[in-house]
């Protein structure tokens, strides 16, 4: 029997961890609870016992290599005198909730007919059954793949297995009836297919990963607030063109708008220093420095690197450091330490013409402003019509902490900061 | 509640608690040994996690040997850091229980009890979010760095910076941490500690810290034994 060698979880906040090192190689014997190999997260480093004896038939996964956690990265053969592969290893789940058979490996599945629609015969693998779905489908003892789904991609919402519960569904097959695989090894993912639906599953990269869990973390936290405010960009738009070959010339980098933001942001945040604050428990912690992030887009996901001290530099210096912390990142050449420790963040969310955007705020921070799209508009000046370049600046904050007038009143510092800008401090 | 039994070891060589915390860590494992808590320090050295970045190390070979620091590599998290005389450094050698077994709990619960043995010196210390360890103000106080064994047996630990003399960690960038600075106990309180003394403060607290009552083993330098070992354990044995 082949039993998969899975990345542990190591603690509860521990999404992925990185193999150090194999001790033991394709082929090696190995008894159960001997270390097999070497992972590290962070400040932690740990060995991996072996979840069964038997031999090392394959390693997925060199050492260096980062893994999500519950992730296959090596297999073991426990049965001696097994020939190589004469088992297929992936058990399929029971066929239908009306015909549960126990199941046996490599049976072709027999189209059956489910009781609500007539679902394809042929099984489209790796359409995501909701562990809501899966928990009520369970004590029902209803085969979720079974139930024909009107959700996205054809997936069974709670809805339709309710309904198909409601219509008689379970009946036919008592949660009593619903066997396990025997040989199915604990930690595998559960094999889920939706009739009709034409699916590819991919496994979340660790980036990828990460993101999610970075972005459903502020909004199980913070209390989100936005606030939305237009800015006449004309004079910055005109300064940025006007400088633009100076700087090539002078400091040989590319005069962005991202400085001109950092800039008037900083200038708010230290007028209103709870924009630039955290919550820890019952405490606001207020932060001296002033870090601010840069949302940089990849193709592979999104990083923010930081400015550390963002107010201590020039227009020049800013513009040197978003400039290179932004390559760097896109050749995956940040260091640790320069993607951590924000204090704020600032975001453009209208780099493809996006009016404005309402960013998810980066905990532990309170606030984070959106960079819209810049346009000439039709806007009203001493009461005349004249065409200036127009873009909305959105701010989320967290309502703990900020209230409406600070977020405002900070908004309108920006605003007013980068309607006037200083050339002189170019 | 469990008893943790805790000792204080004086100075011992980087490689030798090394190797000690390897034979006790088996011990734990086969149920011959207790759950114990290593109190010592360590000639100075600078010690190499598995995350360690090369050019985090700021000092040349040459000087290094010169200035009498040694340098090895430790099969624990975490990036370089220094250890010198002037430090209080904990290794708990210990099986996590059912409900504790997970690694950042662990961490999470080392740091409180060393922000429990600086409150005990009237030092509000603190955590980082994202930077393990226990700081005050943007210096750290302590470091974090741990392996967990087949078992979940813990090893490697942490490192107290008691002492005023820090001039190690300028030879690194401890933790790969660029733009913070380290402290100590006697540089907060401006006045001198015994090592012995905060080991025992520590040990209390860290022991609770980690669901323990500590249990002090005053003999074990005297009897030359801990665990039923002889002391020090490998002394002059293969290198």
């Amino acid at each position: 029997m082949r039993v998969d060698v899975v990345m542990p979880q190591m603690g509860e906040s521990i999404a992925e961890g990185t193999i150090t090192r194999w001790m033991k190689q394709v082929g090696d014997m190995v008894s159960r609870d001997e270390p097999i190999f070497e992972i590290s997260t962070d400040k932690v480093d740990a060995e991996i016992p072996s979840p069964a004896a038997g031999r090392l038939i394959e390693i997925k996964n060199a050492a260096g290599e980062t893994v999500p956690v519950n992730q296959v990265v090596a297999v073991l053969e426990t049965d001696a005198s097994a020939a190589v592969s004469a088992a297929p290893a992936v058990a399929v789940a029971p066929a239908t909730a009306t015909a549960p058979a126990p199941a046996a490996a490599a049976a072709p599945p027999a189209p059956a007919k489910a009781p609500a629609s007539s679902p394809e015969p042929t099984r489209t693998e790796g359409a995501f059954v909701s562990p809501v779905v899966r928990k009520i489908a369970a004590e029902h003892g209803v085969d979720p793949e079974s139930i024909p789904g009107t959700g996205a991609g054809g997936r069974v919402t709670k809805k339709d297995i309710q309904d198909f519960i409601a219509k008689g569904g379970a009946k036919a097959a008592p949660a009593t009836a619903a066997p396990t695989a025997p040989s199915m090894p604990a930690a595998a993912p559960a094999v889920t297919f939706a009739p009709g639906a034409r699916v590819e599953r991919q496994q979340m990269s660790p980036m990828r990963k990460k993101i999610a869990e970075h972005m459903i973390e502020p909004r199980r936290t913070s209390a989100h607030v936005n606030s939305v405010f237009e800015v006449d960009m004309t004079r910055i738009v005109a300064m940025r063109e006007k400088y633009k070959p100076v700087y090539e010339e002078r400091h040989g980098t590319k005069l962005t708008m991202t400085p001109f933001f950092v800039k008037a942001a900083c200038d708010g945040l230290r007028s209103f220093p709870v924009v630039n604050s955290s919550v820890e428990g019952s405490e606001i912690v207020y932060k001296k420095d002033l870090n601010i992030g840069v949302a940089v887009a990849l193709e592979w996901g999104l990083i923010v690197p930081v400015v550390r001290n963002a107010d201590e530099l020039s227009i020049a210096g800013l513009t040197k450091k978003i400039n290179d912390l932004a390559e760097r990142a896109r050749a995956k050449k940040l260091l640790p330490d320069e993607v951590q420790g924000g204090t704020f963040t600032i975001t453009n969310p209208g780099i493809f013409g996006g009016l404005y955007g309402l960013p998810i705020i980066n905990q532990p921070q309170v606030a984070i402003l959106g960079i819209g799209g810049i346009e000439k508009r039709p806007v009203v000046v001493a009461d005349a019509i004249a065409i200036r370049s127009m873009m909305y600046l959105s701010m989320s904050y967290d309502h703990r902490v900020v209230d409406g007038a600070v977020a405002d009143q900070f908004l309108a510092m920006v605003k007013k900061g980068l309607q006037e800008f200083d050339e002189s401090l170019l | 509640m469990s008893r943790l039994r805790c000792a204080f070891l004086g100075r011992v060589p980087y490689e030798d608690a090394a190797r000690l915390q390897e034979r006790l860590v088996a011990l734990r494992r086969s149920g011959e040994s207790d759950d114990l808590l290593l109190l010592l320090s360590h000639p100075p050295v600078i010690t190499l996690g598995r995350n360690a970045a090369a050019d985090h190390v700021l000092i040349s070979d040459d000087d290094r040997l010169a200035a009498g620091i040694e340098l090895h590599e430790a099969g624990r998290g975490g990036d370089v850091t220094f250890h010198g005389p002037g430090q209080l450094v904990g290794y708990p050698i210990v099986a996590l229980r059912e409900g504790r077994r997970d690694a950042h709990r662990y961490l999470r619960d080392l740091e409180d009890g060393l922000i429990a043995t600086a409150a005990a010196y009237g030092i509000a210390a603190a955590r980082v979010p994202g930077l393990t360890g226990v700081w005050v103000g943007d210096a750290k106080l302590a470091a974090i760095g741990v392996r967990i064994g087949t078992g979940w047996i813990t090893s490697h630990g942490f490192a107290l910076n008691v002492g005023r003399d820090l001039a190690g960690f300028d030879a690194i960038v401890p933790c790969g941490i660029r733009d913070r600075s380290v402290t100590s106990l006697t540089g907060l309180l401006g006045r001198e500690l015994a090592l012995a003394d905060v080991a025992r403060t520590a040990a209390r607290c860290v022991a609770g810290a980690l669901g323990y009552e500590a249990v002090w083993e005053e003999s074990a330098l005297a009897n030359d034994s801990i665990a039923g070992l002889s002391w020090p354990p490998v002394a002059g044995g293969p290198r």
